[in-house]
């Protein structure tokens, strides 16, 4: 670990609600003797997980359930013409629900109103829900499902972006003069990179339980990320009001981004089958369903000119990123936003143009997965780096030192880095760590050395990234969250939020800062189940916010509620909580998110402070080649992660390693193949994602640039790792058998294909 | 037809059709919803058992099968008199083995087989053992330390 920074913390806001004469904790007081490893509590969920007792959703038992299932088109795009239902079949003990049937807008809510809950007229994708079903036990169920017909009329569909002529957003960013920059570079290097499908691959499908109120309304319990996106769905779809509609997180077994969006769509329709039948319904996806069905990542073509100086400066950048979005906004401007943003790479470059569109395609819509944009961008940005390296002769390291952001450097939406700037420190980090040099001087050699008889070839690869923390521009700003701690009138302390845990700490981390501020025992902070009834909206669990934003609030929120009662009782709050609350019927302290000082952003122009601050990652890979497969092996990652503050050292790291896997899977594995708009491999067995034998050795670094705007320093963590993996990979390929892969993923296919194109299948025999 | 076996030390008779899963057979005839489903086509590991001391994917095996069968779930690790957990469970508390917990239950049954069968832990035959566990969430890494740490601790 390195600390390099002191924390600058700043003194909390009086909010008008807190009390006068409010005491700012000691900075000192969260401060790394507190926090170190020793004092880190464990899981707070950890021992349910480990004895099967956990709870998911599939595991409660709901007396007198039925089960629901979703009838899906199987054509790309086609007009629905009728639902036909065989009346041979006993539909008595079945209920059907169709778009006609659905009493509020056929909407399921989210950035564009253009996604129904279920088709009405026209089919714009393969697996779309267009009717649903539910019966009393799983047989009648499969029966009913077999009956049922869709009547169509195919329409011509579009499968390539490239071709598509509708736009779900655009961005441009312009920087400098990129003519001057061009005219000023002494090489230009140009390339197109390709990037596919990838799916989140949660290994707890996607799950929900809707069980009918008294009120008209419903409950749904689930597996899901963001409570409050679904309420907001639920209430429009079904006209609800806030308190019919109740939403309650069950644990969750992995999300990813994968259940950000497409629970809402599940919630709708388990709630509409629910208040069909009078009944609880279970909607529990099958793999096989998940896979055809639910987002993910959004494909995208990334168009790259580079303009260097012989002396190795990078005077100018011409990108366009092409996403596809599916059928579907979904949260597409969102994605390509920050896929635009972050395309340049973490490098200073006085003269940039960026273009990002997302276009409409007639395949299933894609969403938010880990790195949301980022790592398809960024992996080009990356390839650019590494090949304007071997142009100039120089290392990929060098060249790094040479173009990576520092402390006063401007980025391309004309934000001054004014702190908290990691990218020199993990790159340097990561390469002492690695060797990285060392390595590579060996691997040059064994290429160099390597006879014919050999067939393995080795490589080492180097990628460095930036993530803006938290949302884009002033999302932060609109959503204000809020987070909540309760003094109950018995004594009991408890985190309100509707943050979600899904594997990555938060059951634990909130507890631990709340615990620190108020100076008790991790243990005697509970933590309230996600439970729209009973939490306020702390927005959605997503982006790397939880830590460094609703974190912050309850450090606030706790800072306020420990003043509050020392004021009265003049001891500690340690000492005097549970007098206080039974002396005053308890407390509640609200904290709303306030904008951080001097961070700013017009949406209209796209100019300003995208992002409050930056996480900073590198990665170096270690890879076999098989020359004779193509197969790649990645044997070692070091991967380096600045992330202001670590609050639980064990978690990080556990963030860090599973974020580095599905970054090596996306590099050399995880793809999905189409065939008229539909997944090919929409089976286990076929999308593979890698297992033990397949993942690398992870030496984690985590580095400390704190942000002085959270209260605690940190920036986040969970996206970071995803940046870094696949470019690092392929350099490491590269470097192995001296051709460059394009396209993700670096398939045995696509490396025998390149070694055979570069005329010369035994490519490693001679110097690359 | 009724099947006998041995479900966590306890004889259990199931009275369902014989082509019935395992798998369901454990959660919703007896209620052990310790075991996950992940994929149900034998590709994730996530509703792993123990079948006579082997590691099997529940989902693939149906009760027929397994009549006159010990079979050991995640249910079963904890200390059978405390219900503490039991060195394993705690290694994986301790080394940050578990994250969101849906692979958990079955890659402790692969790494109780593979404590059981009294191998070298190394990092190697650790891996090997938990090939046909799939994790999305570790990278394996935590994994793999804490089974190194519960061998460690059992001996
Ligand atoms: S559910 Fe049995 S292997 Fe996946
Ligand atoms: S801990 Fe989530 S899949 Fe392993």
């Amino acid at each position: 670990m390195t600390v390099t920074t002191r924390p600058i913390r700043s003194e909390p806001t009086v909010s008008p609600a807190a009390p006068s004469g409010l005491v700012a904790p000691v900075s000192g007081e969260i401060g790394v003797g507190r926090a170190d490893a020793d004092a880190t509590p464990r899981r707070r969920e950890g021992p349910e997980k480990l004895t099967g007792a956990a709870k998911y959703a599939d595991d409660l038992v709901v007396p007198g359930a039925w089960y629901g299932a979703t009838i899906r088109s199987t054509e790309a795009h086609a007009r629905l013409l009728g639902i036909d239902l065989d009346p041979d079949f006993d539909w008595s003990k079945v209920v059907v629900v169709t778009a006609a049937d659905i009493p509020g807008e056929n909407v399921v809510s989210l950035i564009s109103d253009d996604q129904p809950a279920l088709v009405s007229t026209e089919i714009r994708h393969h697996a779309e829900p267009v009717a649903l079903i539910a019966a009393p036990d799983r047989a009648t169920l499969r029966g009913a499902r077999r009956r049922i017909r869709l009547r169509t009329e195919p329409l011509p569909a579009v499968f390539d972006p490239l071709e598509s002529r509708q736009q779900f957003a655009h961005f441009e960013l312009a920087e400098g003069d990129i003519d001057a920059g061009f005219a000023e570079a002494d090489l230009v290097i140009e390339g197109t990179y390709r990037v596919g499908h990838q799916e989140q691959l949660y290994i707890e499908n996607q799950a929900m339980i809707a069980i009918p109120r008294d009120d008209g309304g419903v409950t749904v319990q689930g597996s899901l990320q963001c409570p409050y996106y679904i309420h907001k769905a639920l209430k429009r779809a079904l006209a609800l009001s806030g308190d019919q509609a109740v939403v309650v997180q069950t644990e969750t077994g992995g999300g990813f981004g994968g259940k950000e969006e497409y629970p809402s769509m599940i919630a709708i329709h388990a709630a509409l089958l629910a208040r069909r039948c009078g009944k609880p319904v279970r909607m529990i996806y099958e793999r096989h369903e998940d896979l055809a069905a639910t987002t993910k990542r959004h494909p995208a073509i990334v168009r790259y000119r580079s303009g260097v100086t012989h002396d190795g400066r990078l005077v100018a950048q011409d990108i366009e990123v092409i996403m596809d979005g599916g059928a579907y906004c979904t949260l597409t401007p969102v994605v390509l936003s920050r896929g635009t943003i972050h395309a340049g790479g973490p490098y200073r470059c006085p003269n940039v143009r960026i273009r990002g569109r997302a276009m409409a395609t007639n395949t299933p819509p894609n969403g938010a997965f880990r790195g949301f944009g980022a790592p398809q961008t960024e992996f080009a940005a990356e390839m650019q780096a590494n090949r304007a390296a071997e142009a100039l002769g120089i290392s990929p390291l060098e060249l790094r030192r040479r173009w990576v952001y520092r402390e006063g450097d401007t980025t391309p939406t004309g934000q001054v880095l004014r702190e908290s700037v990691g990218g020199e420190e993990v790159l340097e980090r990561a390469a002492e760590a690695s060797g990285f040099e060392r390595v590579r001087e060996l691997t040059r050699i064994g290429r160099h050395a390597r006879t014919s008889r050999q067939r393995t070839a080795s490589g080492i690869g180097l990628a460095l990234a930036w993530h803006g923390a938290g949302f884009t521009g002033s999302g932060e700003v609109k959503l204000a969250s809020v987070a909540s701690i309760e003094l109950t009138h018995d004594g009991r302390i408890r985190v309100l939020s509707a943050s979600t845990e899904m594997g990555q700490g938060t059951k634990t981390i909130f507890p631990q800062l709340v615990s620190q501020e108020l100076g008790v025992p991790y243990e005697a902070v509970e933590i309230a189940v996600p439970d729209t009834s009973v939490v306020p909206d702390s927005g959605p669990t997503v982006a790397s916010r939880t830590a460094m934003v609703v974190g912050g609030l309850l450090i606030k929120a706790a800072r306020r509620l420990r003043s509050l009662v020392e004021d009265a009782t003049g001891r500690t709050f340690a000492d005097s909580y549970r007098e206080y609350a039974a002396s005053h019927g308890g407390a509640r302290v609200d904290q709303r998110f306030e904008p951080y000082p001097d961070v700013s952003f017009d949406d209209d122009t796209y100019r300003g402070d995208a992002y409050p601050c930056y996480g900073w990652a590198a990665a170096v890979a270690e890879v076999d080649v098989d020359l004779d497969t193509g197969e790649v092996a990645v044997r070692h990652v070091v991967a380096v992660d600045d992330v202001g503050k670590v609050i639980h050292r064990v978690l990080a790291e556990g963030q860090v390693e599973g974020g580095t896997l599905q970054a090596v899977g996306y590099a050399t594995i995880e793809e999905i193949k189409l065939q008229d708009g539909r997944y090919l491999n929409d089976r286990l067995a076929t999308y593979l994602i890698p297992t033990a034998m397949d993942a690398p050795h992870i030496s984690t670094i985590l580095v400390e640039k704190p942000f002085s705007g959270s209260p605690h320093g940190a920036k986040g963590v969970g996206e970071l790792p995803m940046d870094v993996g696949a470019p690092a990979v392929v350099a490491a390929i590269h470097d192995a058998v001296g051709v460059w892969i394009h396209d993700l993923p670096a398939s045995p296919e696509r490396i025998l294909a390149a070694l055979a194109a570069k005329g010369d299948a035994r490519a490693g025999t001679r110097p690359a | 037809m009724t099947y006998h076996l041995t479900v966590n030390g306890e004889p259990v008779e199931l009275a369902v059709p014989g082509m019935r899963r395992l798998l369901d057979a454990l959660r919703e005839d007896l209620g052990l919803t310790g075991t996950k489903e992940g994929c149900g086509e034998g590709e994730c590991g996530a509703c792993s058992v123990l079948v006579d001391g082997a590691v099997v994917d529940s989902c693939l095996v149906p009760v027929c099968q397994v009549d006159g069968s010990t079979v050991r779930t995640v249910e079963s690790l904890v200390g059978p008199a405390d219900g503490r957990l039991s060195p394993l469970q705690e290694a994986f508390l301790d080394a940050g083995g578990a994250q969101c917990g849906i692979c958990t239950p079955g890659m402790l049954m692969a790494a109780r087989a593979f404590l059981d069968g009294g191998g070298e832990p190394t990092d190697e035959a650790i891996r090997e053992a938990i090939a046909g566990n799939l994790c999305r969430c570790t990278g394996y890494t935590k994994i793999i330390e804490a089974i190194a740490l519960a061998a460690k601790r059992e001996r």
